[in-house]
C-alpha cells in the first residue's frame, strides 16, 4: 500500500476523535471511578424503601462503598429484597445495620450502612437483619396530625376499628 | 380537470417499492462490501481524510456555539430553581445525548452528503461509471463502498468532536463567564453522565447516522439522471432525505434505548 500525504491528516483526525471520546469519557462521566474491583453480595429486608433504585449508591460515612444490585418483592413476608454489591476491600461487622436515606431534601435515595460491634465480618451471601426503612413523608404527616390531635384532646385520637 | 387513474397511483407504487428494493440491495452490497474496501485502505483514507477532516472545522465551531447557547440557557432555566451548579449536567446530556449526534448528523448531510452525492452524479452524468463498467471495474465495488466506509468512520468521531468541544463551551459560558463554581461544575456532570447508557448510546445514534447518511447520499447520486438538472436534484434530495431520516431515525433510537 501506497503512503500518501493524508496519512498524516487523517491519522491526526482519527487521534482528535479518540482523544474526543476519552474526554467525554473520562471528564465528563469519570469513567476512573467506576470500580472494576471485585465485590460481594449481601441482601437484606426493609419494610419499605421509598424511591430506592438499582444502581443507587451504598455509602458508610458518606463514602460510597457499593451499589444497590437489585431490588425484589419478597411475598412471603411481604418486603422488599434489597441485593447490595458491596467493594471486597470494605469489610463490615456482622451486626452492621442499614438504613434507606435520602441526600439532601429532595435528592436521591440510598442506602446507609452504620458499622456495628461485633468481630466478625458480612460475608457474601449473608443477610443483613437489621433495617430501617425509608421516611415516607405522607406516614410523617400522618403521625404529626395524631399527635396534634392527641395533645388537643387530652385523650387519644379515636382509632376506626375494623 | 383531470382525474388520478388508478393505473398510475397502481404505477407509482411499484416504482416507490422497486426503488425500496433497490436501495437495500445496493445497502447489503455495500456492507459485503467491506471487507474487500478494507484491504484497499488507500482508498478509504481518502475518503475519511475528504469527509472528515474537511468537516471538523464546520464540526467544532458549531459544537462551541451550542455549548454556549446551552450554557446561557440552561443556567437561565436552572437558576430558577435554585440548582445552577447543574448547568453542567444539562449541557453535557443535552449534548451527549441528543444534540452531538444529530446535529452533527444534520451539519454532516449538508457538508459532506451533498459533495459526495454531486461527486459521483457527475460521474455518472459524465458516463465515468460506465466507462469503469466496460472495463470491468466494479464502480459500487471502487467508488461507492470506500466512501460508504469512510463516512461510517467519521460520523461517529466527528460527533464526539462535537460533544467535547460543546461541553468546553459550555464550561467557557458557565464557568469563566457567569461565574459558576468550576468544582460543581464538573462534579454535577460527572455523577449523572454514565458511561455506558449515556455515551455508548450517543456514539450508537452517530454511528447509525453515520450509515444513514452516507448511504443516502451515494444511492442518491448513483441514481441521478445524467444531466446538470438531475444532479441538482439528486443534490436536494440527499440533503433533504438525510435530514428528515436523522430526525426520524433518532426518534426511533431514542425510544428503543429508552425503553432498554
Amino acid at each position: 500500500m501506497q503512503r500518501s500525504r493524508n496519512d498524516v491528516w487523517v491519522g491526526l483526525f482519527v487521534m482528535v476523535g479518540l482523544v474526543a471520546i476519552l474526554f467525554l469519557a473520562l471528564k465528563s462521566a469519570n469513567l476512573l471511578s467506576l470500580s472494576f474491583q471485585s465485590d460481594y453480595r449481601v441482601t437484606a429486608k426493609f419494610d419499605n424503601i421509598g424511591g430506592l433504585k438499582p444502581k443507587a449508591a451504598v455509602k458508610s460515612a458518606g463514602v460510597v462503598v457499593g451499589r444497590v444490585e437489585s431490588i425484589s418483592f419478597d411475598d412471603k413476608s411481604f418486603q422488599a429484597k434489597v441485593t447490595l454489591a458491596l467493594e471486597s476491600r470494605y469489610a463490615f461487622p456482622k451486626d452492621s445495620s442499614l438504613k434507606v436515606l435520602t441526600s439532601g431534601l429532595l435528592g436521591e435515595q440510598y442506602i446507609g450502612i452504620e458499622a456495628g460491634a461485633e468481630e466478625k465480618t458480612l460475608a457474601a451471601g449473608d443477610n443483613v437483619g437489621s433495617t430501617q426503612s425509608a421516611v415516607v413523608l405522607e406516614n410523617l404527616i400522618g403521625q404529626f396530625l395524631f399527635s396534634k390531635a392527641a395533645e388537643g384532646n387530652g385523650t387519644p385520637a379515636p382509632v376506626k376499628k375494623k | 380537470m383531470s382525474w388520478v387513474k388508478p393505473a398510475d397511483v397502481g404505477f407509482a407504487t411499484r416504482q416507490m417499492l422497486a426503488d425500496w428494493g433497490y436501495g437495500a440491495r445496493l445497502l447489503l452490497r455495500l456492507v459485503s462490501l467491506l471487507g474487500s474496501s478494507l484491504k484497499r485502505f488507500g482508498l478509504v483514507r481518502d475518503q475519511i481524510f475528504f469527509l472528515g477532516n474537511y468537516s471538523l472545522a464546520i464540526i467544532s465551531v458549531s459544537g462551541l456555539f451550542v455549548g454556549f447557547v446551552l450554557g446561557l440557557q440552561g443556567y437561565y432555566t436552572l437558576q430558577r430553581y435554585g440548582s445552577s451548579e447543574a448547568v453542567g449536567l444539562l449541557v453535557a446530556l443535552s449534548l451527549v445525548r441528543e444534540l452531538g449526534p444529530v446535529i452533527t448528523a444534520l451539519l454532516f448531510a449538508g457538508r459532506a452528503g451533498a459533495s459526495l452525492t454531486a461527486e459521483i452524479g457527475l460521474m455518472r452524468a459524465g458516463e465515468q461509471l460506465s466507462a469503469m463498467e466496460m472495463m470491468a471495474v466494479d464502480p459500487v465495488q471502487r467508488i461507492l463502498a470506500p466512501r460508504f466506509l469512510g463516512g461510517v468512520i467519521a460520523m461517529p468521531l466527528l460527533a464526539a468532536v462535537f460533544s467535547a468541544v460543546g461541553i468546553l463551551g459550555g464550561y467557557v459560558v458557565a464557568v469563566l463567564m457567569i461565574g459558576i463554581d468550576s468544582g460543581a461544575f464538573w462534579s454535577q456532570m460527572q455523577g449523572g453522565v454514565d458511561v455506558w447508557s449515556d455515551i455508548g448510546n450517543g456514539v450508537i445514534k452517530s454511528f447509525v447516522f453515520g450509515i444513514a447518511v452516507t448511504f443516502i447520499a451515494l444511492l442518491q447520486g448513483y441514481e441521478a439522471q445524467a444531466t446538470p438538472e438531475g444532479v441538482s436534484k439528486a443534490t436536494t434530495r440527499t440533503v433533504v432525505v438525510s435530514s428528515l431520516s436523522v430526525l426520524g431515525l433518532d426518534f426511533i433510537l431514542t425510544v428503543m434505548m429508552f425503553s432498554i
